[in-house]
């Protein structure tokens, strides 16, 4: 169980996460929802330590893992598909899943068991990572986090810019880790998509966590939707 | 003697040079590659190298090759840790800010120039070559000494070519240049990538004074042309690209060994520099370069 209790995040100067508390459970997704610029992206830089807290702390199996260096967090097997892809853009498919792989020392079943998945990549592995399209981008960085064998899988607006059938294709893998007990905290735009997937639902608004509500009192009364994103 | 010979020798003179210009070079576009950082104390880190490796030399009694071969593995070893050093005390507490690095290194070109001033001295001091034999070619001898600085130079800078492509440590190093935030997103220790890529470079350019001290002695202003020279280079050959870096070196080394012995050192100097300037202008990525400065 990932626990965040209480973060202030900030860059610099400015502050932009205020007392900021998720909690994210085994074999359940929490979607959050909220503005651009609300601060999603932060709170999932925050968890992988790459923005230092200013207070609160980042608890997972009651571990406080906000105070190790960034580098051990994802081999507490915590994995981040991060918005953008951010893919290692000159490096090969097979390269890119090789520094995924490379993180918890996993072999070749693992590879195996992540390429399956993704049998597109397995013809693309020797492609520059900058040269496949959007989907492939997106399967990719998708794979290289699922290297980690993560129990805790971050994911920040995985279908951006993709078509339904790759959408899919990405929520069908979601579903997947999600029945294989992984905790998964999910950025996402789509309302339909969030009601259709999340257990939870955490409304962000200005780096505040305003309220978490069970997915399923929210499709049985969706007024809440309005009030907090207006649509 | 007609001008044939000449050349000949004049490009053998042009070959040495460029192989050790390639190998400092190829410390400072990793360095700059990597970590985004101007090392303006590159230069100081080959002088280290020439002053350590005439240390080793004089410890070592009996032939030559004893001193050097030591000077050879514990010259560029002194370098690198003096600059993983400076990296992990000074260069990593600026958070790799531009322009604060540029400030510290210039810091640090001066404190090991003056430390070396202090105890080496300002004497210029040979050191002896392991071997010595020279090839008779039908118009002049040449030391056999300089052929093996060239071969020396090409093992070497293959040695890192398939560090970078071939291996775990490689593909490492290319992740943290490429994204060094998604490299601790995956386990990347960035602070020791950046502190070995730091001390690689040094170790390059002090290997490359080790090599070239035989034939040019130690003296605690000699990190200057390398580092000036070293700078055209990387610019020409493109910002933090390898081969550019490579061919770049090849290209300056062998004009500045020619002109050097037809006209004047100091024409090849103003030559190279004409040239780093067009670069700028007509193609400012430089030859191999893609990104934009
Ligand atoms: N590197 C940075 N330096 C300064 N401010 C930043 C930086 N990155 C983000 N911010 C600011 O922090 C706030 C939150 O940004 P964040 O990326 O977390 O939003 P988000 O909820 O992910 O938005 P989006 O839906 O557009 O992705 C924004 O106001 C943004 O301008
Ligand atoms: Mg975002």
């Amino acid at each position: 169980m990932l626990d965040v209790r209480g973060i202030n995040v900030g860059y610099d100067q400015v502050q932009v996460l205020y007392d900021l508390s998720l909690t994210a459970r085994p074999g359940e997704i929490l979607c959050l929802l909220g503005r651009n610029g609300a601060g999603k992206t932060t709170t999932m830089k925050a968890i992988m330590g790459l923005l230092p807290l200013r207070s609160g702390s980042v608890l997972l199996d009651g571990e406080d893992i906000s105070a190790l260096p960034a580098y051990e967090v994802p081999r507490r097997r915590i994995a981040y598909v991060p918005q953008g892809r951010r893919l290692f853009s000159e490096l090969t498919v097979a390269e890119n899943i090789e520094i995924g792989l490379m993180v918890r020392d996993a072999g070749k079943a693992t590879r195996d068991r992540v390429l399956d998945i993704f049998p597109r990549l397995r013809e693309r592995l020797d492609q520059r990572a900058e040269t496949l399209s959007g989907g492939e981008q997106q399967m990719l960085a998708t794979a290289r986090a699922l290297c980690i064998e993560p129990q805790v899988l971050l994911l920040d607006e995985p279908t951006e810019g993709l078509q339904p059938s790759m959408i899919e294709q990405i929520r069908q893998v979601i579903v997947q880790m999600k029945s294989e007990n992984v905790a998964i905290i999910l950025v996402e735009q789509r309302v339909d998509a969030v009601l259709s997937i999340a257990d939870q639902v955490a409304f962000i608004e200005n780096g505040r966590n305003l309220e978490t509500l069970e997915a399923e009192a929210l499709r049985q009364d969706p007024s809440k939707l309005t009030r907090y994103l207006g649509v | 003697m007609d001008l044939g010979p000449y050349l000949l020798l004049a490009s053998l003179e042009g070959a040495v040079a460029a192989a050790v210009l390639a190998l400092t070079a190829v410390g400072l576009s990793l360095v700059f590659g990597v970590m985004r950082v101007v090392n303006v104390a590159h230069g100081e880190f080959f002088m280290l190298g020439a002053v350590l490796a005439w240390w080793f030399a004089s410890l070592v009694a009996g032939h030559p090759a004893f001193g050097f071969v030591l000077a050879l593995i514990c010259a560029p070893l002194i370098a690198a840790v003096i600059a993983a050093a400076a990296d992990y005390f000074v260069l990593k507490r600026l958070n790799y800010d531009p322009e604060a690095t540029i400030v510290a290194t210039i810091g640090l070109l001066y404190i090991i120039q003056q430390t070396v001033l202090m105890t080496y001295g300002p004497d210029a001091r040979p050191v002896e070559a392991p071997f010595n034999a020279r090839i008779y070619l039908p118009w002049f001898g040449y030391s056999t000494y300089k052929f093996f600085v060239i071969g020396a130079a090409i093992v070497l800078l293959i040695g890192v070519w398939i560090m970078l492509t071939k291996t775990r440590i490689g593909l490492v190093l290319r992740a943290s240049q490429l994204d060094s935030e998604m490299a601790l997103a995956f386990g990347i220790k960035v602070d020791q990538v950046y502190a070995m890529v730091f001390g690689l470079g040094a170790g390059l350019a002090a290997m490359a004074a080790v090599l070239v001290v035989p034939i040019q002695q130690a003296h605690y202003l000699m990190g200057g042309d390398p580092l000036l020279l070293s700078f055209i280079v990387v610019i020409i050959g493109g910002l933090g690209s390898i081969a550019g870096t490579v061919v770049a070196a090849i290209l300056i080394g062998m004009s500045d060994g020619i002109i050097s012995v037809f006209f004047s050192p100091t024409l090849a100097k103003i030559i190279a520099t004409l040239l780093v300037a067009f670069v700028l202008i007509f193609r400012p990525t430089g030859l191999f370069g893609k990104r934009s400065i």
